[in-house]
């Protein structure tokens, strides 16, 4: 006994460091697996409050950058307007046809406005601080775009503050496809540069060619089809020679984001309900 | 006594704001991110109990890995360097630690350079060793952590030459 007493005082620091190291370790391989990171993260009321503070100066610098963006967006959404006015038929009752659709449509999604008030992108393992949590109704594992495209998934929310999960993170999965034909794949990061994505699993049958566009093919509950991604800067065969490896360059400049869209998805209980009730019967 | 805590409570809450605020969106070449923060850890005072280093060490690391959602790996890189620190000051230093009288502005510019760069070797090291997490990716891990470890080393040395001397 007086032996174990003296041991333990004798190496009592470097029994501390093997002790600080494990739990560090821990939280390591925690982050290193995807939604299983619980304690340390930035979505909490420090955190956010401290990056939002800076997030306030550095707005003032890019509120022309902000501008242009939202003028290009109200010119692409006017011009939706204009295509949808002169394609409805002058039936009255195909357009009460049209209109349901076009709110069933509408009402699966909607769209909850955030600011980014921290982002990373330098790193292996990516992610972004949003001025927004659950009292804005953002919940974890819904989609993140901004007007141009595809952003990231929420992964932790608190009261006020959200962390997403970026496209630039070697955790981040999702199905992507080409804009003409339906042939999709899996978009992932290697972690090295933040301009470029990596698109793989896609059939060798696909027309692929360089400059194509590539967009989300709404086959998970989190994003809605048809949102933009990138375009096709490179592709070759990978080494089972049946599939396709599509270097993506993205659509959204990673390092240079301001303003984002959470996206809800209304049906989602539903589709997880069915999910899980043919999982249940198999 | 309480002006060293003092002393030592506003140098960390320093760094760790520079680093949030300036270093973290630096990106010098695309490709340096500079850690300055871990001066803090490497100059903290060296006749300070063992055990309370080895802890606040921890607890640095992870108030970094807490802004950057990074899980444990700067905690885990600055508990390296505090656990390390005895046997590379005993190095460079050689028999002066022995009268436990060190003091980074004492010694010649070349020992203290030597010794802030060993130490931020180590660090940048194991950060990036946990960073990618990939045994595959070796070469990639020790270029990351060689390049910016100069850029750390270079504003560490400037930090400490610019804050030290006041004291005396």
């Amino acid at each position: 006994m007086q032996q174990i007493i003296n041991f333990l005082i004798r190496y009592k620091n470097a029994l501390l460091f093997l002790f600080l190291l494990l739990i560090s370790l821990v939280f390591t391989v925690q982050s290193h697996s995807y939604h299983r990171s619980k304690f340390i993260n930035s979505a909490n009321f420090l955190s956010g409050g401290v990056y939002e503070s800076v997030g306030g100066v550095q707005d003032y610098f890019k509120l022309k950058t902000y501008n242009e963006q939202l003028l290009e967006e109200n010119a692409r959404l006017r011009e939706r307007i204009q295509r949808a006015k002169t394609t409805v038929p002058s039936s009255e009752d195909s357009l009460s046809m049209l209109s349901n659709i076009y709110k069933d449509s509408i009402s699966q999604f909607e769209f909850i406005p955030a600011k980014v008030i921290n982002n990373s992108y330098a790193k292996v393992d990516n992610f972004l601080t949003i001025k927004g949590g659950r009292r804005e109704g953002i919940q974890k594992d819904m989609g993140v775009i901004t007007s141009k495209g595809i952003v990231g998934v929420i992964d932790k929310v608190s009261g006020k503050y959200s962390t997403v999960l970026s496209v630039l993170n070697t955790n981040f999965t999702t199905n992507a496809q080409l804009q003409d034909t339906d042939h999709y794949g899996q978009l992932q990061w290697d972690g090295r540069n933040p301009n470029l994505a990596q698109l793989i699993d896609m059939q060798q049958q696909a027309p692929v060619a360089v400059g194509d566009t590539i967009e989300t093919s709404g086959r998970s509950a989190i994003f809605p089809k048809g949102i933009p991604i990138g375009t096709v800067q490179d592709f070759k065969l990978d080494q089972s020679k049946n599939f396709f490896l599509i270097t993506v360059k993205l659509i959204n400049d990673m390092t240079n984001l301001g303003h984002v869209y959470v996206i809800e998805n209304n049906d989602l209980e539903e589709i997880k309900a069915i999910e899980a009730a043919s999982i249940n019967e198999q | 006594m309480s002006n060293n805590i003092v002393l030592n409570i506003l140098r960390f809450l320093g760094l760790i704001i520079v680093q949030l605020y300036v270093f973290n969106n630096m990106n010098i070449f695309g490709y340096i991110n500079p850690l300055p923060y871990v001066l803090f850890v490497i100059v903290f005072p060296f006749s300070a109990n063992r055990s309370l280093y080895l802890f606040l060490a921890f607890l640095t690391g992870l108030t970094l890995d807490m802004f950057g959602n990074s899980g444990g790996i700067h905690a885990a890189a600055c508990l390296f360097v505090a656990f390390s620190r005895p046997v590379v000051t005993r190095f460079v230093y050689g028999v002066s630690y022995e009268y436990n009288a060190v003091k980074l502005s004492k010694g010649t510019f070349y020992e203290r350079v030597l010794f802030i760069l060993i130490l931020v070797v180590i660090h940048h090291l194991v950060f990036f060793s946990l960073e990618v997490f990939n045994i595959a990716s070796i070469l990639y891990i020790l270029k990351k952590a060689l390049i910016t470890s100069v850029g750390t080393a270079l504003f560490c040395v400037l930090f400490s030459i610019l804050f030290s001397g006041r004291s005396e």
